[in-house]
């Protein structure tokens, strides 16, 4: 019998490492998916060099919101009728009553002069008591406040909401804040006898002197009408009034005149809406327009360079469709398997080494667009702040999504074995629901709010940059940047979706004759 | 070729075989493989001989466990090819030629191929010359001409320099020139040892090339057979004499028991004597010849009768 052949050829690397290689090597010998890939990334990351819609300030220029102190745009808008208090002491007043009206429009009214009030409060309507760092908008402070419908509430530092009881805006209540050192308690009562803490606030760095007083604002009315193709919102300038008495105010430097001072920036205040006070004998009347609240309408999203994603993602996920589709369409896919025929380790290293590629391709692009974009985009508008952390979700998770959504659009090629196919299946799971979920008025927006919520476009809500606060109510719709899941769950959803498009490509490449 | 460190015992000690079993395969209501069976052996070129449709390509695609059988086994040095672990290093294969990426250069397919075992660009480099492909290995695999595309599947299956080469129509595409080539190419492949299965719709391809026969139709094997003995039976120990004196030399040449057939104006030829006494025979009568030789019957005069018999064969077992 004739000896079989001995191979002298040496061999090194081992297991699935080889494979990977295998598929890179796959990946970047053919120049059309790497340009697919840079055209990806110029997608993404030039759409924010392209000029920006200006802020939505009306006729008025555009003016940075004033910053709090936890470095989020807030708005800092009321009448404040104060006196300096230094080191500890506390105030206490009475709300006798706290009423309200609104208008439904801006501006004066048809004969010129000032709007009438359409008698009303706005849910979160608020006067009580403050202790403020300094005048200055944007400085850190702590108030035990009466609302129009959430009851009392412990605010501070704008972002920061506490519940108290839920009582009646009509009903008289007792205020008082505590401040001891950089903690400030405050209190509430129903006759002025028994107090029960509604919750502290640790103001880190306050000064030792501070305004202390009472306050009153109010945010504008609006109005949103929705039917199916429309979504109208309209509102004016609403103005709430706290009537206040039994003042008793404890602790050093306390004791002078009250001063009412309109805490705005000059500019933001709607005419006739700046507030005022009056005082006769013990009971202060304060009338104050505006709000106290982190700014989730001004400004400019800090991810709106990063609107080119979209089309990056239809990129990549060409891209990712092409990757293994091309094999079939050429019969290549045989050589891959006789190459190595445990194929649900091949799909593995595919859809690792294409997500790898998209992910190191979308971090470039969505960190130039933060960057350079956000520069860019700065330099014409108003830009609300974002933590750095926040910043770095946002970059990451972007990259996440296009590289998540390329793997997705690889299991749909290996499915369907057709790349026209697979992008027609990706354009139908990701693109087109974020399409009809994010251009208003396309469909009803609750419908839109659930395809945000279950479909894989859901992930768009990584780039979510700026949270929702129960605390303020506002459109908070997609395309002003909010979406219905939180930034991560949102990215679960695609990354489920990935995942099982995945499985099932692995359980028909393992099942089927190729 | 490279002098190295044999890592792999497992692989060398395997012997360079195919095996197949008892395959059935179907695709829907066409039985593609009925029972097929046969095992190819090391040191030879192994013909896989039939018409198109006769299921050479589905075997092959079942042997690299691309398709599934619906039974029997096919096994590589006795292992099923799913369970190397270097596929390629185990068997080279060429089943499509046409299987590229267009626009990949042909060197970049075989260095990802190479990647994929484990090997590198110096073993690419190698099988590139092997296979006569230096000129235009950069360009890109879309603009090969079919007959450099086979040479590229070749050098592809060269690869893990393998113990087993299964080339499915490797002469598809191949001008005369690669067609000798080729046969020189896949003769010095067997002398080395190994077991060569080659796949073809045309015997004539495989004239001076296979060793043995598996010759299949419908699904199944209708021969399994050397190339020699089938040449020698369809031969039939037949002897060629080309006489100027034909009558007589027949008439001699009967006269002696010999079955003879006049073939042309000026040959005959002899059934039933060898050739040492066709001559002495005629010597003894001064019968003039001016040639006398052993009729060999073509590869293709072969396979006709092969099949013919196979035919009938079929039609007696139907109508019993």
């Amino acid at each position: 019998m004739t000896v079989s052949y001995q191979s002298t050829v040496d061999t090194g690397g081992d297991g699935f490492a080889r494979l990977l290689r295998a598929e890179w090597t796959k990946f970047h010998t053919v120049r059309g998916w790497t340009i697919g890939l840079v055209v990806a990334m110029l997608l993404t990351a030039l759409f924010g060099l392209v000029p920006s819609d200006s802020c939505s300030n009306g006729d008025k220029p555009c003016v940075a919101a004033p910053v709090g102190p936890g470095g989020e745009a807030v708005v800092d808008r009321f009448y404040f009728v104060h006196q300096s208090l230094t080191g500890n002491g506390s105030i206490t007043v009475r709300l006798a009553s706290f009423t309200g009206g609104y208008t439904t429009h801006p501006g004066p009214a048809a004969d010129g002069g000032p709007q009438a009030l359409i008698p009303g409060l706005e849910p979160w309507s608020k006067a009580g008591v403050l202790i403020k760092a300094g005048l200055a908008q944007g400085s850190a402070y702590a108030a035990l406040l009466a609302t129009g419908d959430h009851g009392i509430r412990m605010q501070y530092d704008y972002t920061h909401d506490a519940a108290g009881p839920q009582v009646s805006a009509t009903s008289p209540h007792w205020l008082r804040l505590d401040r001891a050192g950089d903690t400030i308690t405050g209190y509430d009562s129903t006759d002025g006898q028994q107090w029960h803490p509604v919750g502290t606030a640790v103001l880190a760095g306050l000064p030792a002197t501070v305004q202390v007083g009472m306050f009153a604002t109010s945010p504008g009315h609006t109005v949103v009408s929705q039917s199916i193709g429309s979504s109208a919102v309209r509102g004016g300038p609403s103005q709430a009034t706290g009537v206040m008495d039994n003042v008793d105010l404890r602790g050093s430097g306390t004791g002078n005149a009250w001063t009412g001072t309109a805490i705005t920036n000059g500019q933001d205040g709607p005419q006739g809406f700046n507030g005022g006070f009056q005082r006769d004998g013990g009971t202060f009347t304060v009338r104050g327009s505006g709000d106290i609240a982190p700014d989730t309408q001004g400004g400019a999203s800090i991810t709106q360079p990063l609107v080119g994603t979209f089309f990056g993602l239809i990129a990549v996920a060409v891209v990712g469709a092409m990757f293994i589709s091309a094999e079939y369409r050429r019969g290549l896919i045989r050589t891959t398997l006789v190459a190595h025929p445990r194929r649900g380790e091949v799909l593995a290293a595919k859809a690792i080494v294409l997500g790898a590629v998209t992910f190191v391709t979308g971090l470039a692009a969505a960190g130039f667009a933060m960057v350079f974009g956000v520069q860019h985009l700065r330099a014409e508008v108003p830009v609300n702040p974002i933590a750095v952390g926040t910043e770095i979700r946002i970059v990451v998770g972007t990259a996440a999504l296009l590289a998540v959504a390329a793997m997705l659009a690889l299991a749909l090629g290996a499915v369907l074995r057709r790349g026209a196919g697979a992008v027609a299946a990706v354009f139908v799971v990701v693109v087109l629901p974020y399409l009809l979920g994010e251009v208003p008025t396309i469909l009803p927006s609750e419908v839109q709010t659930w395809l945000l919520r279950i479909t894989p476009a859901a992930a768009f809500a990584v780039q979510q940059a700026y949270p929702r606060y129960p605390q303020v109510d506002a459109q908070y719709s997609v395309i002003a940047g909010y979406y219905p899941l939180p930034p991560l769950a949102g990215l679960a959803v695609l990354c489920g979706y990935a995942a099982l498009a995945l499985i099932l490509a692995a359980v028909l490449l393992r099942r089927r004759d190729v | 070729m490279t002098t190295g460190t044999v890592r792999f015992p497992s692989l060398t000690d395997m012997d360079a075989t195919i095996e197949v079993a008892g395959l059935r395969k179907r695709y829907g209501s066409t039985l593609a493989l009925d029972d097929m069976t046969f095992t190819v052996e090391p040191g030879q070129v192994t013909g896989f001989v039939g018409p198109n449709g006769a299921g050479k390509s589905t075997t092959m695609r079942v042997i690299l466990g691309l398709d599934s059988a619906d039974a029997g086994h096919a096994l590589i040095g006795g292992r099923p090819y799913p369970s190397l672990r270097r596929p390629l290093r185990a068997v080279g294969s060429l089943l499509d030629a046409g299987a590229l990426q267009p626009s990949r250069t042909a060197r970049n397919h075989l260095l990802w191929l190479a990647h994929s075992q484990g090997l590198g660009a110096r073993r690419v480099d190698e099988v590139i010359d092997a296979a006569g492909l230096r000129a235009v290995i950069r360009r890109k695999a879309g603009g090969y001409s079919l007959g450099m595309r086979q040479r590229l599947g070749l050098a592809a299956a060269l690869l893990g320099d393998p113990p087993v080469l299964m080339l499915d129509e490797p002469f598809n595409g191949l001008d005369p020139e690669g067609i000798v080539w080729m046969r020189g190419f896949l003769r010095s492949m067997a002398r080395q040892g190994r077991a060569i299965l080659v796949s073809s719709h045309l015997m004539s391809e495989l004239e001076d090339t296979a060793d043995h026969l598996v010759v299949v139709g419908r699904g199944k094997v209708i021969a399994d057979t050397g190339v020699a003995d089938l040449i020698a039976a369809a031969s039939n120990g037949r002897i060629v004499l080309r006489t100027t004196a034909r009558t007589q030399a027949m008439t001699v040449l009967a006269r002696a028991g010999a079955t003879v057939a006049a073939t042309s104006a000026d040959t005959v030829t002899i059934a039933g004597l060898d050739g040492g006494q066709v001559v002495a025979l005629l010597g003894e009568q001064a019968v003039p010849f001016s040639e006398l030789s052993a009729h060999r019957a073509t590869l293709e005069e072969a396979y006709m009768e092969l099949t013919r018999d196979a035919v009938q064969f079929h039609a007696t077992e139907a109508a019993s």
